[in-house]
């Protein structure tokens, strides 16, 4: 038994490949038979990443060895290379077709999101720049502050937060679009469009416009593709100066 | 071959990087700005060009798209290494700040929908 735990610490990386594979394929079997889809498997896998990293120590689940391959999959590196191969999918063509409006939505969407976020974490009783901010972060998406938290050196129980607060956001999302979709006249392509970049969470943005008007999908994604890269430029520079000189 | 792609992917990750490395110097910022952004940024240029000109079949592009796929299983890594024994404490901070900063975003879509058909009426 000894043997085959050492060996298998000796494989850490494709140990972590597994367990994330087993973690995928639960929640989206969660997703599709216990939410019925309503739910999206990216949020809900989140969430059991978040749980097992409860039962590690400050590193984590990674924290235990047979487990530290997870620092490699899910540390700084690889996060950051997959972040950008996502950009793939964009071309110049569709950036022009999303025009001033999708641009004005996408800053409008990520200063709203930050600062209320920010506003927020300052009432709760956080008084340090940094959580400030990657909580601020946080409130865009569930990649923007770990990414501006790593960036500025803010804590990991900070950053954990920050993902729990992206994930609170996709999921909410997911749900309230087909609801509030009359209420916000969210009916047609510059509408979806608009939506996209103000809301930016992708997998939310998806699913809850799948919920309401499929054909509303591509619209919405093509501002929300651009709204995390945007966002992680924005908040570890410009909104970090503005909050380090409003403190 | 999907490594092209993987190597194109790489060079533009690379570039995005060394060019977020040099504006925190330029800031006098310990950290990387916008690393990620410019990466993404050079990776639609790239790609652009290197599509228009042929030289990125559907091969070199399935090396990319791979990485693109791998994104959620790497934010799942990402959330299980964190220090989450310290955080749970908080849970209701992140709960509160999720729920309200989207309802108050919820709020402009339509706002803005609204002053893009105005100012479509104008032109």
């Amino acid at each position: 038994m000894e043997k085959i735990v050492e060996g298998l610490i000796k494989n850490n990386l494709i140990v972590a490949f597994l367990t994330v594979g087993i973690v995928m394929y639960i929640s989206f079997w969660i997703s599709k038979i216990g939410t019925r889809g309503k739910i999206p498997g990216a949020a809900i896998a989140i969430t059991i990443g978040l749980v097992l990293a409860y039962f590690g120590g400050e590193k984590g689940i990674a924290s235990l060895s047979l487990f530290s391959g997870m620092a490699v999959l899910g540390g700084n590196m690889l996060r950051d290379f997959s972040i950008v191969s996502t950009a793939m999918g964009a071309s110049i063509t569709q950036i022009k077709k999303a025009g001033w409006i999708g641009f004005l939505s996408l800053l409008i969407g990520i200063s709203a999101a930050f600062f209320s976020g920010a506003i927020l974490a300052y009432l709760m009783g956080y008084n340090d720049i940094k959580s400030i901010v990657t909580i601020g972060a946080g409130a865009c998406t569930f990649i923007v502050g770990p990414v501006t938290g790593n960036a500025i050196g803010a804590d990991s129980d900070v950053i954990a937060i920050s993902i729990a607060i992206g994930v609170v956001k996709s999921v909410l999302v997911t749900l309230l679009t087909p609801i509030i979709a009359k209420k916000i006249g969210l009916n047609n392509p510059t509408t979806a469009m608009v939506y996209g970049g103000i809301i930016g969470t992708t997998s939310g943005v998806a699913a809850g416009l799948a919920a309401t008007d499929p054909k509303l999908v591509p619209y919405g994604a093509l501002t929300a593709t651009f709204y995390t890269g945007l966002a992680c430029l924005l908040c570890p520079s410009v909104l970090f100066y503005i909050i380090k000189i409003v403190f | 071959m999907k490594i092209y792609g993987v190597a194109i992917l790489s060079f533009c990750y690379l570039a995005g990087q060394i060019l977020g490395d040099l504006l925190g110097l330029g800031f006098a910022f310990e950290g990387n700005i916008g690393g990620v952004a410019f990466g993404m940024l050079f990776l639609i240029l790239v790609g652009d060009h290197f599509k228009s000109k042929g030289y990125l079949d559907q091969e070199a592009e399935s090396g990319i798209l791979f990485w693109s796929n791998m994104y959620i299983p790497v934010v799942v890594a990402m959330s299980s290494i964190q220090n989450v024994k310290v955080a749970i404490g908080s849970g209701f901070t992140a709960v509160l700040v999720g729920i309200v900063s989207t309802l108050f975003c919820f709020t402009l879509i339509p706002l803005i929908s609204k002053l893009h058909k105005q100012e479509e009426k104008s032109m």
